[in-house]
């Protein structure tokens, strides 16, 4: 088990390590100086303002250039440590992690409840789909659900935003409450804000439901096969009966392994439903930085996720053995 | 052969699939003989008109006749998707034949590395990656995609090199004096032949999806039309907000259209090749 948690853990420095050694390692590896190049594409995007020799200078600094790579590479350690990562360069002076804890709790917020819903409904119709009892109603269902789960999320979203946005305005088109009010501590953002997260939720919930729903449904039929559903059977147990208590529950667990394997692909379709709908996280401003070339805000965000996920990842691995017995077995 | 072939005749799925991405082909290839495909470029038509006879799928806010746009970017998306997965299964498949064929050190490498560069987020590498180069274009983005669809390609092929060595033919092979090389050209790869189709699906599939996130986060090819960048312009200029239907939906319903055939094709595989390993067995 210790070894088990050993190797986890080591795999996800591994991935962290790999993350931050990217980041630091791709800006100074393309033909040309960084900051050059960088300010050029600035200026040609228009993002620029102010003194452009100071924020050269200051860039210069930053990033350590004259200083031989393996020194820049400390340095850049020591500030990833610090959890300092930088000015956004088309904000001048505000901080990129300031600008990323304020995106985080939308992103969080928005990913996770989606994320929940369609894990839980997914997980549902890919057992029932696989039982023989199930009606033709699910069966019906189950065959768009599934071809709505090839689709990327945001193509999905750009439909309800037609639909339920423009066509059939029922709900608000963009942003995570109305730009001009200002969220407080009551019923009515609460309200406000659950109104605004309904169609970037929907596109996420019915773009993945049917990946959850393949492969639970998987699942299920091997289960299906076991000798303890014959016995169960045969003890007489009614069929709803063997169905939940016996073959969802054993199918339940090995579904959570797939929440890992699908983390990254969940929130790479995330961020670009935030675009869609302009909702305010990391996403959205991930767009932004893009749009601007603000390249700290760009790698900030992108160091966030890769770290995010790989510890995600760690901490459902470290999840698996104690509600799965089969899994803490097998790595015995 | 022909048992092969009817095989795949009873796979509807796989022939639903392949039919859909077929069309696409085709309009692909056709299209611009009966298409005018320089109305595709910016200003060769009036701004934001809505369908009419002259302009069937109507014009965007840049001027460019959506139709031309749609027949001129179908080819350069299905381009990056091919040549992606080509250099994905290539790249993926010679890495997992390695790793199942040595076993050992650079199994454990090869594995690890694949594992690892999974769980780092796609789109957080690509982004960076794209960010940092200066004209992007449709090869050099199917080369960046394809950085990223080599492990699943890896993994299936590693998985079924290392089961198919175990087989008594493959011992009878070495014990004729089959070593080396001719082993895995003459009696591994033939017999891995039908996963290696399987997974350059997946690595198109892979790959295709990172090219269109790419491209609406706009970091496409600026210069060129593809699907994805027809979306990030439409997206752009508000095209869904401005309810420009004609504008957003060919690209919308195209890119869906890929996505389903894909899907078809590579679930009706699965079932192939399952039917087959049950046959085996």
């Amino acid at each position: 088990m210790a070894g088990y948690i050993l190797r986890r853990f080591a795999l996800m420095l591994l991935v962290v390590f790999l993350a931050i050694t990217i980041n630091f390692l791709l800006p100074r590896a393309m033909p040309g100086d960084p900051v050059e190049l960088q300010l050029e594409q600035l200026s040609a995007g228009g993002g620029q303002t102010g003194d452009i020799q100071a924020t050269a200078a200051a860039m210069r600094t930053r990033m350590g250039l004259d200083q031989p790579l393996w020194r820049q590479y400390l340095i850049y350690l020591g500030h990833v440590a610090r959890l300092d990562l930088g000015v956004s360069v088309a904000h001048y002076p505000e901080r990129v992690a300031d600008e990323i804890r304020a995106g985080l709790p939308w992103t969080i917020g928005l990913l996770g409840l989606a994320t929940l819903i369609s894990f839980g409904l997914g997980t549902l119709l890919g057992g029932l789909l696989a039982w023989p009892g199930s009606g033709r109603l699910t069966r019906m269902i189950g065959v768009p659900v599934i071809m709505l789960s090839a689709v990327p999320y945001f193509i999905l979203g750009i439909v309800l935003l037609a639909v339920f946005g423009i066509a059939w305005p029922i709900f608000p088109v963009a942003g995570a409450y109305p730009f001009s009010y200002f969220p407080q501590a009551d019923w009515r953002t609460v309200e406000l804000i659950a109104w605004h997260g309904m169609l970037p939720a929907l596109s996420i919930v019915l773009a993945s439901l049917g990946t959850w729903a393949i492969a639970m449904r998987g699942m299920v039929v091997g289960v299906l096969g076991e000798d303890y559903i014959t016995l169960a059977r045969a003890k007489g147990l009614g069929p709803r009966r063997v169905f939940f208590a016996y073959g969802l529950r054993n199918a339940l667990l090995p579904q959570v392994t797939q929440l890992a394997l699908t983390l990254s692909h969940v929130v790479s379709g995330a961020i670009l439903v935030e675009v869609i709908f302009a909702y305010p996280g990391i996403g959205y401003r991930l767009y932004q930085a893009i749009q601007a070339k603000d390249v700290f805000v760009i790698q900030g965000i992108v160091l966030l996720l890769s770290v995010s996920i790989a510890l995600a990842t760690f901490l459902l691995d470290l999840v698996y053995p104690l509600i799965d017995p089969r899994i803490r077995i097998a790595q015995e | 052969m022909s048992a092969v072939l009817r095989q795949i005749g009873r796979e509807k799925l796989l022939l639903a699939g392949l039919l859909l991405l077929g069309c696409l082909a085709l309009v692909g290839l056709l299209g611009p003989l009966v298409t005018d495909t320089s109305l595709a470029e910016i200003g060769t038509t009036r701004a934001r008109l809505p369908p009419d006879a002259a302009h069937l799928l109507g014009t965007d806010t840049q001027g460019r006749d959506v139709l031309a746009a749609l027949v001129a970017a179908l080819p350069q998306t299905l381009k990056i998707g091919l040549l992606a997965g080509l250099l994905g299964l290539g790249v993926g498949g010679l890495l997992g034949l390695l790793a199942g064929y040595l076993r050992g050190l650079s199994d454990v490498v090869i594995r690890t590395t694949a594992d690892v560069v999974m769980t780092i987020p796609a789109i957080a590498v690509l982004v960076l990656v794209a960010t940092n180069v200066r004209t992007m274009t449709v090869g050099l983005m199917a080369v960046i995609v394809a950085g990223l669809a080599w492990m699943y390609p890896t993994r299936a092929i590693r998985a079924q090199t290392l089961s198919l060595r175990e087989l008594t033919y493959i011992d009878m092979a070495r014990l004729n004096g089959i070593g080396g090389l001719r082993l895995v050209m003459t009696e591994l790869l033939p017999n891995l032949a039908p996963y290696f189709a399987a997974s350059f699906v997946t690595a198109v599939s892979t790959a295709m999806l990172a090219t269109v996130g790419l491209e609406a986060l706009g970091l496409g090819p600026q210069n060129q039309l593809t699907l994805g960048m027809m979306l990030y312009w439409a997206q752009y200029y508000g095209a869904v907000l401005r309810g420009m239907w004609w504008w957003w939906l060919p690209p919308v319903a195209a890119i869906a259209l890929i996505f389903i055939g894909l899907l078809a094709v590579s679930a009706g595989m699965d079932r192939l090749l399952n039917a087959r390993t049950r046959q085996d067995g």
